[in-house]
């Protein structure tokens, strides 16, 4: 399995594609940091640039990169390889690369202007959604063997998470806007992995005190190490249920 | 005619005796310290006669229960430390034409049923306290029914630190006085830092109140005041006046009132009054407006708010005139659809409209209240979604073709630059 998994390295690093991916990150957030007044702020402004790019860019470099692979893996299953061996080496490939440019992009920035827990959690929030986002684009091409069928359901995903989802969610607050909402709105962001690490940074910046009573709710629920170890929980689970459904998937299909 | 030179000369020589002796009739000094004739302040303040000036040197006294019952002076020269020990109220004015000045009170422990204060006045007149220093103490300074008395140059400090509010006093408390005058004091660390209930014209100004548990100021059924140069700061819940009318607030700073339940300025049935000249910074909400009538806020400043105005909807007539919102979360917000209030001439920094007759003032009207702020005050827990990009979309999507947000919350003539009105908030200050 290591095995694979370096070949798999050795071909996404020969493409450069993550190397620049890599320095977008770091000039983007060292730029951030320097422009705004605060480290605060430039942790706010790059989490919003990491909600929306992260998951964008992982997404749609799995989808393409799994069905450039196809033939590699047709070569591999032809090998006394079991194929879920094959699966999870692709998947570690693409996610330890995709984590290393995110950890090396926003991770050494981080840690030379705004150390401290937030940006710690922005970090983990960065690679649970490389992670979550990567798993997803492997469902959506295990699902079709059409190409551009396939990016379109990743695409349609990324879509949904980023945006969709928060507008179905603010319409259905607004619709029973009379009923007392917290948890229900605390269990439909545990739905969505791009909110939950949003809310999880926004907790730990300055802004959570214009939240109010929802944010000082919020506060004692995911101030305790008991809620940080849930929420941490949720985004493994946002990982785990994608990848192994798509491992299912690819273990039984006809390639 | 010898009759006559005697007699000139008896009344010539009364005159030069009534005019040395002028000075004496005014009052005599009596001195205290560990050498003089007095050794406790309160002995000598006991003993004074009206008119008499009580001089206090330096050095430690060991008392409380002070009482002036005369129109005196006590002075504190080479400042002189008088230390309740937690033994009760300090110093009590009870006559009116009093001065106290000079003096460093301390310790005074928390009494519900008393309200211990380091220095009290009851119901008397022309009180003037001075350049003190208040320590430790429940309440600073009470004045209660104490007409035309100043409070000047005083430092006022608490120890709140894990402290919770009902355990604590105001820095300077006054109730139901005309004519006070605060200024120049340095209020911090107790509950409130300069608490008005039934006071009437009366000035206060430059002032600085700061890190108080509740509020930096508090007034309630206030009217007339005028509060000028004061900064108030890092207080748990900003500054609140209520049920007032008739009040100037020019020239103050409010800074640093951040906390879910902190406001720079929260107004609470104010009516025709003015608010001029602030400057509102990084406070939670800069200006919270209930049920707050005909009010004319101008020239402001509203700097990294999150919320700059909110708005609610029971504020009618009220006025935002050049006014500069820079760096807000939000502008202005609102639960419903306030109405007949103004907004004109003013900067808005999220502004994107043009001015093509470059007369500096905006071609499109600015809509100052998001859609998003008035889904949050609706549906409080939606402020989860804050940052998310689907907001922001929906923000720009409403700000071009505008369906919910209040008709009547609107700008029509946005400045197109900033309003530079701060520049000689220097010398305004020295030429008052």
């Amino acid at each position: 399995m290591n095995k694979i998994i370096k070949y798999v390295l050795y071909d996404i690093i020969r493409n450069k594609i993550v190397v620049a991916y890599t320095l977008f990150l770091l000039l983007l957030s060292i730029g951030l940091f320097n422009l705004g007044s605060s480290p605060d702020k430039g942790l706010l402004s790059l989490l919003n640039l990491v909600l929306l790019t992260v998951p964008l860019i992982s997404i749609v470099f799995a989808t393409t990169h799994f069905y450039n692979s196809y033939e590699f893996m047709e070569l591999l299953v032809s090998q006394p390889i079991k194929r879920s061996k094959i699966f999870m080496s692709e998947y570690l490939g693409v996610t330890l690369s995709l984590s290393a440019a995110i950890l090396i992009g926003i991770g050494i920035p981080v840690l030379l202007f705004a150390p401290g827990a937030t940006g710690l959690y922005l970090v983990l929030t960065g690679v649970f959604i490389t992670f979550i986002f990567v798993a997803l684009a492997f469902l959506a091409s295990v699902i079709t063997r059409d190409k551009a069928k396939g990016i379109g359901i990743a695409l349609l995903l990324w879509f949904y998470f980023a945006l969709i989802y928060d507008g179905i969610v603010l319409f259905i607050l607004y619709s029973f806007g009379d009923y007392p909402l917290e948890y229900a709105t605390l269990a439909l962001t545990a739905l969505n992995p791009v909110d939950l690490g949003r809310i999880m940074v926004l907790l730990n910046l300055d802004v959570s005190a214009l939240m109010g009573y929802t944010g000082a709710l919020y506060k004692s629920i995911f101030g305790s190490m008991w809620g940080i170890g849930l929420s941490f929980g949720v985004m493994v689970l946002w990982v785990f249920i994608p990848l192994l459904s798509s491992r299912r998937v690819f273990q039984k299909r006809d390639l | 005619m010898k009759n006559l030179s005697k007699y000139l000369v008896v009344w010539s020589a009364c005159a030069l005796v009534w005019l040395l002796g002028s000075p004496v009739a005014l009052g005599d000094t009596l001195k205290v310290c560990n050498t003089c004739e007095y050794h406790s302040v309160k002995e000598a303040v006991r003993q004074a006669k009206a008119g008499d000036v009580v001089l206090v040197d330096g050095g430690v006294y060991l008392e409380s229960g002070i009482e002036i019952t005369r129109p005196i002076s006590l002075i504190g020269r080479n400042n002189p430390v008088i230390d309740g020990r937690n033994s009760g109220q300090i110093i009590t004015i009870k006559s009116s034409n009093v001065k106290l000045e000079g003096f460093t009170i301390q310790n005074v422990a928390v009494s519900y049923m008393r309200d211990d204060a380091a220095i009290r006045v009851a119901d008397r007149e022309n009180i003037q306290i001075l350049n003190n220093t208040v320590l430790n103490t429940y309440f600073g300074i009470y004045l209660q029914n104490a007409d035309n008395s100043v409070v000047k140059g005083n430092v006022v400090k608490g120890e709140n630190t894990g402290k919770i509010e009902s355990s604590l006093g105001n820095a300077i408390h006054v109730w139901r006085t005309d004519g006070a005058e605060i200024s120049n004091n340095k209020v911090e660390g107790h509950r409130d830092g300069i608490y008005f209930e039934y006071v009437t014209n009366s000035r206060v100004h430059s002032n600085i109140s700061e890190r108080n548990n509740r509020y930096g100021l508090h007034f309630m059924f206030s009217d007339g005041n005028v509060y000028t140069h004061n900064t108030f700061s890092k207080n748990g819940a900003g500054v609140a006046v209520m049920y007032t009318r008739n009040v100037r607030m020019e020239h103050n700073t409010f800074e640093d009132n951040w906390g879910a339940a902190a406001y720079g300025l929260l107004l609470k049935d104010i009516s025709q009054s003015v608010i001029l000249n602030n400057t509102f910074r990084r406070n939670t909400t800069g200006i919270y407006m209930e049920s707050s009538s005909r009010l004319d806020i101008t020239s402001n400043d509203f700097d990294r708010n999150g919320w700059a105005i909110r708005l609610l909807s029971s504020c009618i007539q009220d006025t935002f005139r050049l006014n500069n919102f820079t760096g807000n979360s939000f502008d202005v917000s609102t639960n419903g659809s306030p109405t007949m209030n103004l907004f004109e001439n003013n900067y808005w920094d999220k502004y994107s409209g043009y001015d093509l007759d470059k007369d500096k003032i905006g071609d499109v009207p600015y809509r100052p209240v998001s859609l998003y702020s008035m889904l949050v005050e609706r549906v409080p827990p939606s402020v989860m979604f804050m940052r998310s990009f689907m907001v922001d979309l929906m923000d720009s999507i409403e700000r071009v073709l505008p369906s919910f947000i209040p008709e009547s919350l609107v700008d029509d003539r946005p400045q197109m630059k900033k309003i530079n009105h701060d520049s000689d908030r220097k010398l305004v200050q020295n030429l008052r």
